[in-house]
């Protein structure tokens, strides 16, 4: 058999046992709203972190972190820096984004946001901003997808082709088993996530040149600067790091699907014992480094650093074992693919559709519209994925800039009693604005600052600014409120 | 809604020091520890330490329960 076969029956295979983990996860329960997102609020330590983890470790750490070894080098680094400060944040706000969840049963961020500031206007301003960046995020998952298969079947399947039947998978078991499946997948997707992580970041190097060390020795005598910031790039240094790992890291909390697992965890305290362990699992993002590295000094001159893992293993190993990587990679893009569909599609149903159109919609009504939006919101991805060529961190880079604007809102909102709609609102506007006008205007990095940052500290400003300016308002957390936000 | 205390606060301070802030100071080559450039073997260090600060803080966190939460377990004004 022509190794091309060999591995992507091996592919399909994977992710076909993915599929059907994840309908058979679905098939027991009845799926109303409250189960399809949050799964009832019944996720004890072990399922959130498996949720968690499953929507962590993406196409982004496999495909991306290693291109952008390859590619960039030292600034790679900030992925490893704001995995592991991520959970520092999420230690001390998860907790009381879930308190509020069980309070007021709130399945959304746009949900938070109603409850706290009693606006439908703002909840439906996050939820458009939200699905907005979602798309570059699920877009990200999709070119991941599409290089997996191209490579692994040796270019005989094209990237649209490719991409276009694994999220026909994808969206058919978001449809079926909603979030429940989603956590069960991850199981089998992180089990060959950390089999594959640990054999090439390990193996490869040792193919080549007898271990890690010598490795590294080797590409610090030939290309020493790429080890370090700026690595191989004019103008990504220590400034566009912290700034990069602060925009990331108060951002990661605030990407509407991983603000919407807070809720599917049993108590608060499940949370915070999660927070603490989570960071251990970042411990297979240098494995992929090492395999980007390696890759720069093995196969120099491709045309696109995402590209560098899977062509390097594809080079090393026998045909059946690159089926093995590309399927534990195809999984990494699948279940964090159907969170974020899932999550943009109740977004769009519950706080822009009902919330703003139709007030009398009933929950089973919302779901339905949810499940058509399944389909819509793939489809955008997907042509966006067919039409541009951006590399994989890029995309993540610019999602994160939008996403971490709603910081202010959620942070303030939790901790500072004098923070007013009108603050947020305003605060909110300038700093997507902001993010919008230097992406699109190609100012990133803007005076060597990462441009979301740059956004996010004039958010934070202008919410300040304006809440302090504007009449005090009562928290919609506070129980008194609550008819307020009903009405 | 439960502050945080300041004690669990400085611990959250340390991996944010250490990992983000500190970067002119480790972002070298040299020495290379275990085979590894030295940014990335204090960054993978900072892997578990960040854990073991949380874990403090989480120790913290329980250690302050027990007396503020009998009886009324929110601790929010009514």
């Amino acid at each position: 058999m022509k190794p091309s076969v060999v591995a992507i029956a091996i592919i399909f295979g994977i992710i076909l046992l993915g599929a059907v983990a994840g309908l058979f996860a679905g098939v027991r329960r009845k799926m109303n709203l409250e189960q399809w997102t949050v799964a009832g609020r019944g996720f004890g330590l072990i399922f959130v972190w498996l949720l968690m983890a499953g929507e962590i470790y993406t196409t982004f750490a496999f495909l991306g972190a290693s291109g952008w070894a390859y590619s960039r080098g030292g600034p790679v680094l900030y992925a490893l820096g704001y995995l592991t400060l991520a959970y520092v944040v999420s230690f001390f706000i998860l907790p009381e984004i879930w308190e509020a969840g069980r309070r007021f049963t709130l399945h959304t961020e746009a949900d938070f946001f109603l409850q706290r500031y009693g606006n439908k206007y703002l909840a439906a301003l996050v939820a458009v901003v939200g699905v907005a960046f979602i798309v570059p995020y699920l877009q990200l998952q999709l070119t991941g997808l599409g290089i997996i298969v191209e490579v692994a079947s040796f270019q005989a399947i094209s990237r649209p082709v490719a991409m276009t039947i694994a999220f026909l998978i994808v969206a058919g078991f978001v449809l079926s088993g909603g979030i429940r499946s989603v956590a069960w997948v991850s199981v089998l997707k992180d089990s060959l996530m950390l089999i594959a992580a640990f054999s090439i970041g390990i193996g490869i190097p040792y193919h080549y040149f007898g271990g890690i060390g010598p490795m590294f020795k080797a590409l610090a005598q030939t290309k020493a600067a790429h080890l370090t910031m700026p690595g191989s790039t004019a103008n990504l240094g220590h400034a566009w790091y912290i700034s990069s790992v602060l925009l990331s890291a108060l951002g990661f909390y605030m990407w509407p699907h991983a603000f919407g697992s807070v809720f599917t965890a049993r108590s608060g305290d499940t949370l915070r014992r999660n927070a603490v362990i989570m960071p251990l699992y970042g411990i297979t993002l240098p494995l992929l480094l090492f395999v980007g590295y390696t890759a720069i000094l093995v196969i120099p001159g491709l045309k696109s650093g995402d590209l560098s893992l899977l062509t390097l293993v594809r080079q090393t190993f026998p045909a059946w074992f690159l089926g093995v990587i590309g399927g534990a990679g195809a999984l990494t893009a699948m279940v964090p693919a159907a969170i974020l569909i899932l999550t943009a599609a109740t977004l769009f149903a519950k706080n822009f559709v009902r919330l703003l159109f139709r007030p009398a919609m009933k929950d089973d009504e919302v779901a339905k519209l949810a499940k058509v939006m399944v389909v819509v919101i793939t489809g955008i991805a997907l042509y966006f994925a067919v039409r541009s060529s951006t590399t994989l961190v890029a995309l993540l880079l610019l999602a994160y800039a939008g996403i971490a604007q709603f910081f202010p809102g959620v942070v303030l909102g939790l901790f500072w009693k004098r923070v007013t709609m009108t603050g947020v609102f305003a605060g909110l506007v300038t700093g997507v604005g902001i993010t919008a006008y230097l992406l699109l205007s190609k100012h990133d990095p803007f005076f060597g600052l990462n441009a979301g940052f740059v956004a996010l500290c004039a958010n934070f400003a202008v919410t300040v600014a304006a809440s302090v300016l504007t009449p005090i308002q009562v928290s919609g957390f506070e129980e008194r409120v609550e008819q307020v936000a009903a009405t | 809604m439960t502050k945080p205390t300041t004690a669990a606060l400085l611990l959250a301070c340390i991996p944010f020091l250490a990992v983000c802030f500190s970067v002119p100071l480790w972002d070298r080559i040299d020495p290379m520890v275990l085979g590894l450039p030295f940014n990335l073997f204090w960054l993978m260090c900072w892997i578990p330490l960040t854990s073991a600060c949380l874990w403090g803080a989480y120790r913290l966190h329980a250690s302050r329960r027990p007396e503020n939460t009998p009886g009324h377990g929110e601790g929010e004004p009514e």
